[in-house]
């Protein structure tokens, strides 16, 4: 077994390690820490961020992929004499979502089946072998469920799993939060059973008790999924039989790449130009101006529509590039990426290029200028403090948009590559689905389940952070 | 005021040659016509005749900039991708898309469709998020207010892809009410566009009621309101006659400038239910990677788009006594 890393994994977890330093360097500040503080008071905000941390841990979870060595063949060993030292690995990447899934992976029906069902959705004719006529039937599923046979009913059946895996839901999740409650109370030198009261009756400054909720909730719902994912199709099957949980599952990581390795490529543009048309002003503004007017004036989805069409065109003509579907796709999606942080930077741009003209005009600016601290030191010490919140906002904001984006995309035929997993794909898969009868509703619910959770904590948080740090809402 | 907008439209010209390069580099340069060529005539049997072929058939075969065999000293100019391709746009000269049909015809022809269906969700949706955002403001901080907030919120969260399906669904294959799709000019076709116009309005509806909402909410608390509410004025005439009126400069910056695109379409609308406008248009010539429209689009996006920014500074000159043409 070997790690390997596409492109997106890369700049995933350069992602991750930058925001933890961030956080790391910023959060030493007592101001920002009173600030972080204060966003966390409201009980939405730190469930939401706990949803939307879920989110990030699958997302994670499906960014680590892996080799595994091909067995070696032993007859074959013998014959051909290849060096033992070397070992040959599978073209197939792995992730560790794969990993967990793997039991979904390779047990796929032949079509379509319901959730949580034993037989197919759509009849199909099976000939009997001694009369030889033929009659139509519900085939019966391949994977779901082994032991019915010994006299349960279905429905028994699924309650029987579904309590179990409640009960190991509630333990884990009483686990974790039982060693965060020791680790808190160790903190701040109270005992254990003191600080268990406070959170009970809700007298801590962060609403713990609603954050613990959130997150037994997510471990019971997720441990409920997963222990029956392998006794059933939990969410269906798809047409060629997949599991439209592992979809769903494998879907997040597109989603929230798409929402947060866009504002990587999009942060630095903004900031630096932004920065430089409001400070340097003159004939440096006029040319920034120009740029982020021109490239607004193209509607957004056209010009998106325009790049992906010539990326897919470059990239047929360079095959060279990617070895396998899986690198053909990713590529695909870090073009995709870099398409829409171009295509994206200009509000933001606009946004910064004002406050610092505004900021550049205060007295404590002025009268660095006067001192003569160097243009760099200005910036950093007066102006990137001063900007940081409508950075913040700016991105929080664009993440559900940029979610919802992909979908779209996808739709309309310039979103991710059709092989990868993702939400849009799944919807537009689905709309042909619900044409059929009867109606194959399950992936469409899915996707849309998936996303709008996404969506709505991406919502309610931005929400938040800008009603604690947009300056206009303090006065 | 005259010379005003003619300032206004020469300020437009070097944003749309901007707009024209940037398509230019797309399309021509970063992307050969070899390579569309390849990419249209499918990879397994391409030969160079083939290719020069089609490139010869469209007139892309010609250089990018300065063609040096043609004769005569102007002709070494303009024989060229650049004016033939990108500069002609300016004229609103499309040309003929990849597949041999006018493009500049189609468009005169698919706009009104395009328009049938987007001005009446853009007029609907307007008087429909303000008066929802006027009457939030005027029970602002009720158990309603908070309750419609979080309504909005969980509509915006949302992808619009699943109200069209949803409402196919449930509209028109469960309850028969409207035909799942199609189009008709006239009062007959009312019954293809009904569905998509309130599935937009209500797809916007979150986003909308928020954005009017806090500019309503932004006038309440200045002192011309207070003063209002000071001489007396009731409530309904504090929100009507002062803070919708001075909250219509905010609206007017964020309502004009659609106007504009609104012949352009939407996209998946159009596509979902068979409305042979712009929006299909488009989006058929992407998935047939007919490049030619495509470029044809976008600079035709961004033309009505500066229309709309020219339209807004104008409609502001006459809504704003403060501001004067100088």
């Amino acid at each position: 077994m070997k790690l390997t890393f596409l492109w997106t994994d890369i700049m995933v977890w350069l992602l991750v390690f930058s925001l933890i330093a961030w956080g790391w360097v910023v959060l030493r500040s007592p101001q920002v820490r009173k600030q972080w503080q204060l966003i966390f008071q409201s009980a939405i905000a730190i469930s939401c961020a706990i949803v939307l941390l879920t989110y990030l841990f699958f997302a994670l979870l499906d960014s680590v992929h892996m080799r595994f060595a091909v067995e070696p063949d032993k007859t074959a060993q013998a014959s051909t004499q290849t060096p033992p030292n070397e070992t040959q690995y599978q073209g197939e990447m792995v992730s560790l979502l794969d990993l967990l899934f793997s039991h979904r992976i390779k047990q796929t029906e032949r079509t379509y089946s319901a959730p949580f069902a034993t037989h197919e959705h759509g009849k199909s004719i099976v000939v009997d072998d001694q009369s030889g006529l033929s009659k139509q039937e519900y085939l019966p599923l391949k994977y779901a469920t082994t032991d019915l046979k010994n006299g349960k009913s279905h429905s028994f059946d699924i309650f029987q799993k579904s309590f179990a895996a409640l009960l190991i839901g509630l333990m884990i999740s009483i686990l974790i939060i039982a060693s965060h409650i020791k680790w808190r109370s160790h903190l701040q030198h109270r005992c254990f059973n003191t600080q268990l009261q406070h959170i009970w009756q809700g007298k801590t400054l962060l609403p713990w008790r609603t954050a613990y909720s959130t997150l037994l909730v997510i471990i019971v719902i997720f441990t409920w999924l997963y222990y029956l994912s392998y006794s059933y199709h939990v969410l269906g099957t798809d047409k060629v039989g997949g599991d439209v949980l592992y979809h769903s599952l494998k879907s997040i990581r597109t989603g929230v790449l798409i929402g947060i390795l866009t504002t990587l490529v999009m942060l630095p543009v903004a900031i630096m130009l932004g920065i430089s048309a409001g400070l340097f002003g003159g004939w440096i503004d006029d040319i920034i101006q120009y740029l982020y007017t021109t490239l607004n004036s193209i509607p957004g989805v056209l010009l998106i529509a325009a790049a992906v069409l010539v990326m897919q065109v470059t990239m047929d003509n360079n095959p060279q590039w990617f070895e396998t579907t899986q690198e053909r796709s990713d590529l695909r999606l870090v073009f995709l990426i870099m398409i829409l942080g171009i295509t994206s930077w200009t509000g933001l741009c606009r946004l910064l290029r004002a406050e610092t003209l505004k900021i550049s005009q205060v007295e404590f600016v002025t009268a660095a200028k006067a001192f003569g601290v160097s243009k760099f030191a200005i910036i950093r010490r007066h102006i990137m403090p001063n900007l940081m919140h409508i950075i913040l906002i700016s991105v929080v904001l664009d993440f559900s948009g940029l979610v919802l984006a992909e979908a779209v995309l996808s739709y309309v035929g310039v979103g991710v590559d059709p092989t990868t997993h993702s939400w849009g794909n799944m919807i537009n898969q689905a709309r042909l689905e619900m044409a059929r009868e009867p109606m194959v509703w399950w992936s469409l619910f899915s996707a849309f389940i998936f996303m709008f959770v996404l969506v709505l904590a991406a919502n309610l948080f931005s929400d938040r952070i800008q009603t604690v740090l947009d300056p206009r809402n303090n006065t | 005021m005259f010379a005003y907008i003619i300032r206004r439209l020469l300020y437009a010209i070097p944003i749309l040659i901007g707009v024209n390069l940037i398509t230019f580099l797309l399309f021509f340069m970063v992307n050969t016509p070899d390579d569309m060529a390849r990419a249209q005539l499918g990879a397994k049997q391409v030969t160079p005749e083939l290719i020069q072929s089609w490139k010869v058939k469209r007139g892309y075969d010609k250089p990018l900039f300065i063609n040096i065999q043609a004769d005569g000293t102007l002709a070494t100019l303009t024989q060229t991708l650049f004016v033939q391709e990108s500069l002609k746009l300016f004229a609103f000269e499309f040309g003929a898309s990849d597949a041999g049909r006018d493009i500049g015809s189609d468009i005169k022809q698919r706009m009104w469709p395009s328009l049938e269906l987007a001005l009446p969700t853009f007029i609907i949706a307007l008087i429909t998020n303000i008066s929802l955002a006027l009457l939030l403001v005027l029970f602002r901080g009720s158990a309603l207010d908070t309750s419609m907030m979080v309504i909005a919120v969980m509509i915006m969260s949302i992808s619009g892809l699943f109200y069209i399906i949803a409402g196919q669904v449930v509209f028109s294959k469960l309850w028969h009410w409207v035909p799942i799709s199609g189009f008709e000019t006239g009062w007959g076709g009312i019954k293809f566009i009904i569905l998509p116009v309130l599935l937009g309005v209500f797809a916007g509806l979150g986003a909308g009621v928020r954005w009017y909402r806090s500019i309503f909410l932004e006038q309440i608390n200045q002192d011309y309101v207070r003063t209002a509410r000071a001489k007396g004025l009731s409530e309904l005439k504090v929100l009507f006659g002062h803070v919708l009126r001075n909250g219509m400069l905010p609206i007017l910056t964020g309502v004009v400038v659609v106007i504009p695109t609104l012949f352009m379409g939407s996209l998946i609308m159009e596509s979902f239910f068979g409305i042979p406008g712009l929006g299909s248009y488009t989006i058929d010539a992407i998935n047939s990677q007919d490049f030619a429209i495509v470029k044809a689009m976008v600079f035709l996006g961004a033309v009505l788009y500066i229309i709309g920014l020219i339209l807004t500074d104008i409609s502001y000159t006459l809504f704003d006594p403060r501001v004067k043409l100088s």
